[in-house]
């Protein structure tokens, strides 16, 4: 029965994406149309291929759902190296112009790989590393298999299709032009199915738990899932010019406009890279070195004072604008007496390794994770600090920014995600340990050496180049050109391109040692059985 | 239950619950980070006393201190404008022509102008006023409109072929490639290319001076020397606006050009930086 909806369902939107391609106003929406024809028209067929096959009998629920972290897991790798590799091309095009090549106009100048940059990072290394580890903590801390059955493998599939339809959709010119929040209201509608459905995976693997308490890193993962769909749906709320183009014009208008976007953009900051990878670190650092979590009370004070606070310091991504004094007050408040709560989840993650501190010298996987958090904490006071408003008078619009943004999302996100994939590639293809330990360290070092190379320069340029805005003579006449303040820029430039190339380099070398792990590492006998702890 | 001696040798218990092995000290707070919370709270409190922050129906708190953005901006801008109020009063009155004789209202100008040329110039004429293809280099003594300080502030106040000021400087060149036959506009381009250096094809040098003096000679001269009342180039000095390659000579005779600057009188600057830009550009070199 189910199979014969599906197959009504599946022809109906292959048949309504064929019209629309067809009705096509712009050549993005004719791509998504077309894309979207040909996942739902290849789900049809694969369907209606195994319509008669005998569902198997096995009962599975004692068994935790792994496949779609597998997936997951080999998304998030790829993703990496994709989002890596389009943030060293485009620092170089910074660098050097003439990259921008004549011939690609239009498709692949900084301005179309910008986006696809930053969303691949974000959501597609930093979204699909969620899901996964998501659903491989909270099936573990909750000693049950993941709810709703191959729901979990809609969301996995269905946000894979976010990615596409957005990264064709930007290359091709469809953007809303809000930052991280470009793609365009049919994806975003898509965006919002499949987020509801991972929320409802999540959820209900938590509800059906067999341990008495929900664990830390639950709370921090249902924090993030719940913030960002509020926080997606209120800040895309647009209308289409026309349902056969990709074009909407933004409900809200000016101040309003951007008040709605940075209180989205700063939350995404808040819950999507900072309370959502708090999840992760909550559940790979006590399980990496073995300790129990330094202090409960700590993590319930952090973890409540966090949430409340995040939300409010959306505001200081505005000072000095047209935004009102008052409005810009309160965001700066709220980012300094959030500096603490932050600085709470470092406090706990470090000192998770006081008794273990001799496992830094032999245990890479550690090393990893000890410097995203020391990242973490690095960004979470240079944040404050930046938001206050004669420091940002300073660092708005500089390269500062890029640098902070970077020290946090490379070092903080990025290691504690490679972290996390050390641990989970053995445990999950059933290996005894990962192939080299060797090739870890050597990720390490390169990683973090291209981390300190970009943020490093960031903060030589970015201050250099606010001070050059800002410098005056005897008679209170500026200085410097903008062009003198970009050409002053280059070499720093350079550098920073060299930090992305070892950032990527690490990373292409964990794609390696991953695979080798997978393919070469002696298989030791699956432990998949949901059994609670105590 | 796990059990961990602390710096003082004591216990610290667990909270007593498991998740897939993992256990949770009952820790306390740890003083620093509470006392510094509580500080950045009490700070906060002050500050949207100070500050404004709280909104109400039709305005927001002041704060005590009275603090403003736009207040702050304002009076910086009074503050800047006052100081330098005497010597651009004396800058918008004298003669033009007797600025450069006085080194203190020179320097000033200098420096005004070159604050002025930085943000509002550079965008085509280039940081160091080299120009670039159809905007033209104002470091060498080549003048399209004229290089006296009063040709520049005339340019410079009311720009060229644009719709805004009736008083901008016009000419258009016309199209000739609807006037004359192909091969005479490769004549007249080995022509305009002897005048100053070697042409492509000399055997039409001789047919195309007489394309030249029946078409362009009424406004670049028999000569070739140009016209800065029509703003018609020189065209005998091997300094090129499009360039002097003979494709382009030929794409300047066949379709013509009409390059437009904006006026910077009226909104955007004051009559005291028109005249500060005015003498920065003189000054570069080529002033006349």
């Amino acid at each position: 029965m189910t199979n014969y909806i599906k197959l009504i369902v599946l022809g109906l939107v292959t048949l309504l994406a064929l019209i629309a391609a067809n009705y096509a106003r712009d050549l993005a929406y004719l791509v998504n149309a077309l894309t979207v024809a040909l996942v739902a028209g290849g789900l049809f067929l694969w369907t209606l291929r195994h319509t008669d096959e005998p569902r198997s009998r096995v009962d599975l629920s004692g068994e935790y759902m792994d496949g779609v972290i597998r997936a997951g897991v080999i998304a998030t790798a790829l993703w990496g190296v994709v989002g890596f590799l389009a943030g060293t091309f485009i620092a170089f095009q910074l660098a050097f112009p003439g990259l921008n090549f004549e011939w690609a106009q239009g498709y692949a100048n900084f301005g179309r790989l910008r986006p696809l940059h930053t969303s691949a990072v974000i959501f597609a290394f930093g979204g699909n590393a969620l899901i996964a580890t998501s659903f491989y903590v909270v099936q573990r801390t909750s000693a049950a298999r993941l709810w709703g059955g191959n729901l979990a493998w809609f969301v996995f599939w269905g946000y894979q299709l976010v990615i596409v339809l957005a990264a064709t959709g930007y290359l091709l010119g469809a953007t809303q032009s809000k930052e991280y929040a470009e793609p365009e209201w049919y994806v975003d509608l898509w965006l919002t199915v499949v987020w509801l459905a991972y929320l409802a995976v999540f959820l209900g693997t938590i509800v059906k738990r067999k341990e008495p308490h929900i664990y830390v890193a639950n709370w921090f993962y249902l924090s993030f899932i719940i913030t960002v769909a509020m926080l997606h749906v209120v800040n895309n709320l647009s209308i289409p010019v026309s349902v056969f183009g990709s074009k909407s014009v933004q409900v809200f208008s000016g101040v309003q406009d951007a008040m709605t976007q940075w209180w989205y953009g700063h939350n995404a900051v808040g819950f999507f890279l900072t309370a959502g990878f708090l999840g992760m670190m909550y559940y790979f650092v006590p399980k990496q070195a073995e300790r129990p979590v330094y202090s409960y009370k700590l993590s319930i004070i952090h973890f409540w004072a966090l949430i409340f606070i995040y939300i409010w310091a959306g505001p200081h991504h505005l000072h000095y604008t047209a935004l009102p004094d008052w409005a810009s007050t309160l965001g700066m408040l709220f980012s300094i007496i959030l500096w603490m709560p932050s600085w709470g989840g470092m406090i706990n993650g470090l000192m998770t390794l006081s008794g273990a501190w001799d496992k830094l010298r032999t245990d890479p996987v550690i090393r990893m994770m000890v410097i995203s958090i020391g990242f973490y904490g690095m960004s979470t006071f240079e944040g404050p600090m930046m938001s206050i408003r004669a420091v940002n008078s300073l660092s708005h619009y500089t390269d500062w920014t890029i640098g902070h943004v970077h020290s946090g999302a490379l070092g903080w996100n990025g290691m504690i995600t490679f972290g996390a994939l050390y641990f989970l590639v053995p445990k999950l293809w059933n290996r005894e340990r990962l192939y080299s330990l060797s090739l870890v360290s050597w990720h390490f070092w390169l990683a973090t050496i291209g981390i300190i190379l970009y943020a490093a320069s960031m903060w030589v340029t970015g201050i250099m180049e606010g001070l050059m805005w800002r410098e005056v003579d005897a008679n209170g006449f500026l200085v410097n050109s903008f062009a003198d303040t970009v050409a002053a820029k280059f070499p720093m430039y350079v550098v920073r391109g060299l930090g992305g190339v070892m950032f990527l380099s690490g990373a292409l070398i964990m794609c390696y040692n991953l695979w080798m792990t997978v393919t070469r590492s002696p298989a030791v006998a699956p432990v998949n059985s949901a059994v609670p702890a105590e | 239950m796990a059990k961990q001696p602390n710096k003082k040798n004591q216990e610290v218990e667990t909270t007593g619950h498991q998740w897939d092995g993992i256990e949770e000290y009952n820790n306390p707070l740890p003083r620093w980070w509470l006392w510094t919370f509580y500080a950045c709270i009490v700070w906060g409190i002050w500050y949207v006393i100070a500050y404004p922050a709280w909104p109400l129906v039709q305005s927001a708190t002041a704060g005590y201190k009275g603090w403003s953005t736009r207040a702050n901006v304002a009076v910086e801008l009074a503050e800047a404008e006052a100081a330098n109020a005497a010597i651009n009063a004396k800058l918008e009155t004298v003669e033009l022509t007797a600025i450069a004789g006085d080194p203190e209202l020179q320097g000033y100008a200098t420096s005004a102008g070159n604050a002025v040329f930085k943000t509002w110039c550079a965008q085509c004429h280039g940081s160091g006023a080299a120009g670039a293809k159809g905007y033209p280099n104002l470091l060498d003594n080549d003048w399209l409109w004229g290089g006296t300080i009063e040709d520049i502030h005339t340019t410079i106040a009311h720009g060229i072929r644009n719709q805004e000021d009736p008083d901008a400087r016009y000419s258009q060149m016309p199209a000739f490639g609807e006037i004359l036959e192909p091969a005479q506009i490769d004549q007249v381009a080995n022509y305009v290319m002897s005048m100053s250096g070697e042409p492509q094809d000399a055997s039409l040098v001789a047919e195309g001076q007489t394309v030249f003096a029946e078409n362009c000679a009424a406004c670049h001269g028999e000569a070739g020397a140009g016209d800065i009342y029509q703003g018609a180039p020189n065209l005998a000095d091997a300094i090129w606006l499009y360039g002097g390659s003979f494709d382009t000579i030929k794409e300047t005779v066949t379709y013509s050009r009409f390059g437009v600057m904006p006026p910077m009188g009226g909104a955007d600057l004051s009559e005291a930086e028109i005249r500060a830009v005015a003498i920065y550009v003189h000054q570069l070199g080529g002033g006349e």
